[in-house]
């Protein structure tokens, strides 16, 4: 639910010292932030990663290959049969074959 | 609807509940024509000339953040309310309430800056009064200031004069100060490079005055409560609606950014060096142009319009066609995470 | 890109909508729920109820962390506060959210030490800066929120902080899916499922809604274009007669969720036997509760819980609006003694309370 927003990874903090927690400094917008990634951290996320981030956490990464997908898809919307069949391509079943 | 038992402190936060307070208690208790307008300043006839009286209290915390401090917020807080009474700023008094126990340094300071911001807004400090409280009842430094001011023939201003098809011109950026503020107490930990827009607006009201003082029909300077609530005052005021377009208003990134990551409206968001005015349709770009070719007013853009419905309330529209209503803030703004 | 402005793009925005204007039958009435409060709001932000067409109805879902909270329960966290020596913690959502003597910000303003954070990590700082002080954190949120809860336990534990605890109110939101497709006061065609719940837990949980109670839902992000595309999708599935998961949000989203999230939830919390939710009574096992191995740091224990229950005045109406049975404005107390100012329940102040979205947005009477 819930307000999340994504962010973009700027720096990753030094995991060697006190306080022993993951953490990177994430920008939105210009405004930065120092966010913990322990909860992606088997994604292995990096400078330059696009996060999507809820009460200091960072919950998942983002793909910026779905996202352009998605716009792509929409756009074709009107103008071709194909872009329709296209979009019915994400359901369970789907999923289950790749 | 009913008052409250207590005073809270969303009774300061300039939305809703600051104007129940205002009408409900002041105006009912002291009711009288310069009153009632409730306007940023009260206007006084004596003998053929019209002087604009205004006062406003200071109580922001912490005392000095990116960009200025209480001091300069004393001053500028109080010439802009005379300017855009559409008077010009002569002379401030300044009650300042200090807390025992509070540096000497950072008394200085802030009297220092209150001395600069006179100087730059070309008015004298001619009066005031120090008093001094206990320790732990005053956040260090309170400061109340009153200006007086010398309204421009020509200039009639009010709710009256505005119609339906009248553009609303707004001056610069919004939200800059209450960011500025907001992550200058050190409680939220966002890095961000924002100060404060504390700034006199006569500079830029003057002009527009000499162009066309009766093309100008209202103004106001949107602190406290943000842009949202001048707006609602307005569509209160007039009876009209207020409709305004999203995507033209002029908000920094930063002050973007650090609405998002909060969840807060930057509508709702005080700005201390902007002004919204109410304008002519015929002037509108005249007076957007004349602001664009003075050195802060380069962001000044047209973001509305006066309509005939929804009457009484503001609306803004997106540019997909989009709207939902502005209301006025309850209390002061709060974070969310959901 | 920055993933915002992409997803607000009016001419995308156009192309979506007047295909969901070519999907819809005009002859059915099609009742879509967003479970989610954060979908209402944004629903209610950008005008998108207003650009679908009228007999696409939007019905409003219990998905709001805060108003699904019983008053007692708020009661129970805010006596907390009563006590000198604590320093009560709470998202800003929660501040205005009306316990019986008031909301935190009103205790806050007659001397109570209550204090707004935006990350659990945030209180736990103000333990260790504070140790001669008890800080209480007020938990609350769904499945999107209670991992960062659960990351702050164990560091607590990891770094040995005695003076912190948490009033823990986590709740789950497929019981409270399941309790709306059993109410049977509703009748609804498919759902807009919550995207952010979704990073943590996945897409597969809501194989039921498909599979056996035959409703299309998909799990959908937040943006305009998200939202509508999500409807669009929606309403292609029930044009063909399918009833399937979709995740729309698949750039954030992934189908098998957040393993470390989840693993970390299974170490921290325990389902709770039942759970009283306002609007929808006690549901089993909807609720999460501290373990064992944590009970040092949960506040109910440290504190003792009264089991405060209280009910909502007699002509306030929130379980009702909270199911989608009625509208806010239905609601005989919406705009006239519930208001946000003076809020009688929980939907009027919460950011993600559908009476709240309404009487902040709505302004035009046809759109209701």
């Amino acid at each position: 639910m819930c307000l999340a927003i994504p962010g973009k990874i700027v720096e990753m903090d030094p995991y060697d010292q006190m306080p022993f927690i993951q953490t990177a400094l994430v920008e939105v917008s210009s405004v930065r932030r120092r966010i913990n990634i322990e909860l992606i951290k088997d994604e292995e996320p990096k400078p330059g990663d696009w996060v999507l981030i809820h009460v200091g956490f960072a919950l998942a990464k983002i793909s910026e290959r779905e996202a352009q997908d998605q716009l792509r898809i929409l756009s074709m919307l009107g103008e071709d049969k194909q872009a329709m069949e296209e979009l019915q391509g994400y359901s369970m079943e789907e999923e289950k074959k790749t | 609807m009913k008052l409250e038992q207590c005073i809270e402190l969303a009774h300061g936060a300039g939305g809703k509940s600051s104007r129940r307070l205002i009408e409900q208690v002041i105006l009912a208790e002291c009711r009288n024509p310069l009153l009632e307008p409730l306007a940023d300043a009260a206007i006084i006839e004596w003998d053929k000339t019209r002087y604009a009286l205004t006062t406003d209290s200071y109580v922001v915390s912490p005392l000095a953040f990116p960009g200025g401090s209480i001091g300069e917020l004393a001053v500028n807080g109080t010439v802009n309310d005379l300017a855009v009474s559409g008077a010009k700023p002569l002379v401030i008094l300044s009650s300042w309430i200090l807390e025992a126990g509070l540096s000497m340094e950072v008394f200085q300071r802030e009297v220092k800056a209150m001395a600069r911001a006179a100087k730059a807004a070309s008015v004298i400090i001619a009066g005031g009064d120090t008093k001094v409280v206990e320790h732990g009842k005053g956040d260090g430094l309170y400061i109340t200031t009153t200006g007086y001011g010398l309204v421009e023939p020509g200039v009639n201003l009010g709710p009256h004069r505005v119609e339906v098809g009248d553009k609303i011109l707004l001056s610069g950026p919004i939200g800059d100060h209450g960011i500025t503020v907001l992550l200058a107490r050190g409680e939220i930990e966002l890095e961000a490079t924002l100060k404060t827009d504390s700034r006199p607006l006569w500079p830029m009201i003057e002009p527009m005055i000499r162009l066309e003082p009766s093309a100008i029909k209202w103004m106001r300077d949107p602190t406290r409560g943000g842009l949202a609530s001048v707006l609602n005052e307005l569509a209160h005021d007039i009876g009209f609606g207020v409709m305004i377009e999203e995507e033209l208003i002029p908000i920094r990134q930063e002050v973007r950014g650090a609405c998002e990551i909060l969840g807060l409206d930057p509508l709702h968001i005080a700005s201390e060096g902007q002004f919204v005015a109410v304008v002519d349709q015929k002037k509108a770009v005249d007076f957007q142009k004349l602001l664009n070719d003075i050195p802060g007013g380069e962001e000044a853009r047209i973001i509305g319009v006066i309509s005939d419905k929804p009457s009484g309330k503001v609306v803004t529209l997106s540019a997909y066609g989009g709207s939902r209503m502005v209301d006025m803030l309850v209390g002061d703004p709060l974070p969310r995470i959901c | 890109m920055q993933y915002v402005d992409e997803f607000r793009d009016s001419r995308l925005i156009k192309k979506t909508i007047e295909t969901i204007q070519q999907l819809a039958d005009p002859t059915v009435h099609y009742r879509i729920m967003e479970v989610c409060g954060g979908h209402t709001f944004s629903i209610y932000r950008f005008g998108l109820h207003a650009l679908i067409p009228s007999n696409v109805e939007l019905i409003h879902g219990p998905g709001c962390p805060v108003c699904v909270l019983p008053m007692g329960r708020i009661d129970e966290g805010l006596r907390i506060a009563e006590d000198p020596k604590v320093i009560l913690t709470a998202f800003g959502d929660m501040m205005r959210v009306p316990g019986q003597t008031g909301s935190p910000l009103v205790l806050k303003a007659k001397g109570r030490d209550i204090r707004m954070v935006y990350s659990p990590l945030d209180s736990l700082k103000l333990a260790k800066e504070h140790p001669k002080k008890e800080v209480v954190f007020f938990a609350i949120g769904f499945e999107t929120t209670a991992p960062a809860t659960a990351l702050t336990l164990l560091k607590a534990q990891e770094w040995g902080i005695k003076n912190f605890s948490v009033f823990c109110n986590h709740v789950l939101i497929l019981p409270a899916i399941r309790a709306i497709l059993d109410s049977p006061d509703l009748r609804l065609d498919g759902f807009i499922g919550p995207g952010h719940v979704s990073t943590v837990i996945g897409c597969r949980p809501y194989a039921f809604v498909a599979q056996n109670y035959k409703k299309p839902i998909v799990i959908s992000g937040f943006e305009p274009l998200d939202i509508l595309e999500s409807i669009l999708r929606i309403l292609r599935q029930l044009k063909e007669k399918k009833s399937e998961v979709e995740n729309q949000y698949g750039r954030v989203v992934p189908w098998e969720g957040n393993r470390t999230a989840l693993k970390l939830l299974e170490r921290v919390f325990e389902l709770r036997s039942y759970f009283e939710w306002r609007g929808l009574g006690f549901i089993a096992q909807s609720a999460l509760k501290i373990k064992k191995e944590f009970s040092y740091w949960d506040a109910e224990l440290r504190f003792g819980t009264q089991g405060i229950t209280l009910t909502d005045p007699k002509a306030a109406q929130c379980g009702e609006v909270l199911k989608g049975v009625l509208k806010p404005y239905q609601c005989k107390l919406f705009g006239r003694s519930c208001n946000p100012e003076h809020p009688v329940g929980a939907l009027m102040v919460s950011s993600e309370g559908a009476c709240a979205a309404y009487f902040h947005h709505v302004y035009q009477k046809t759109e209701l």
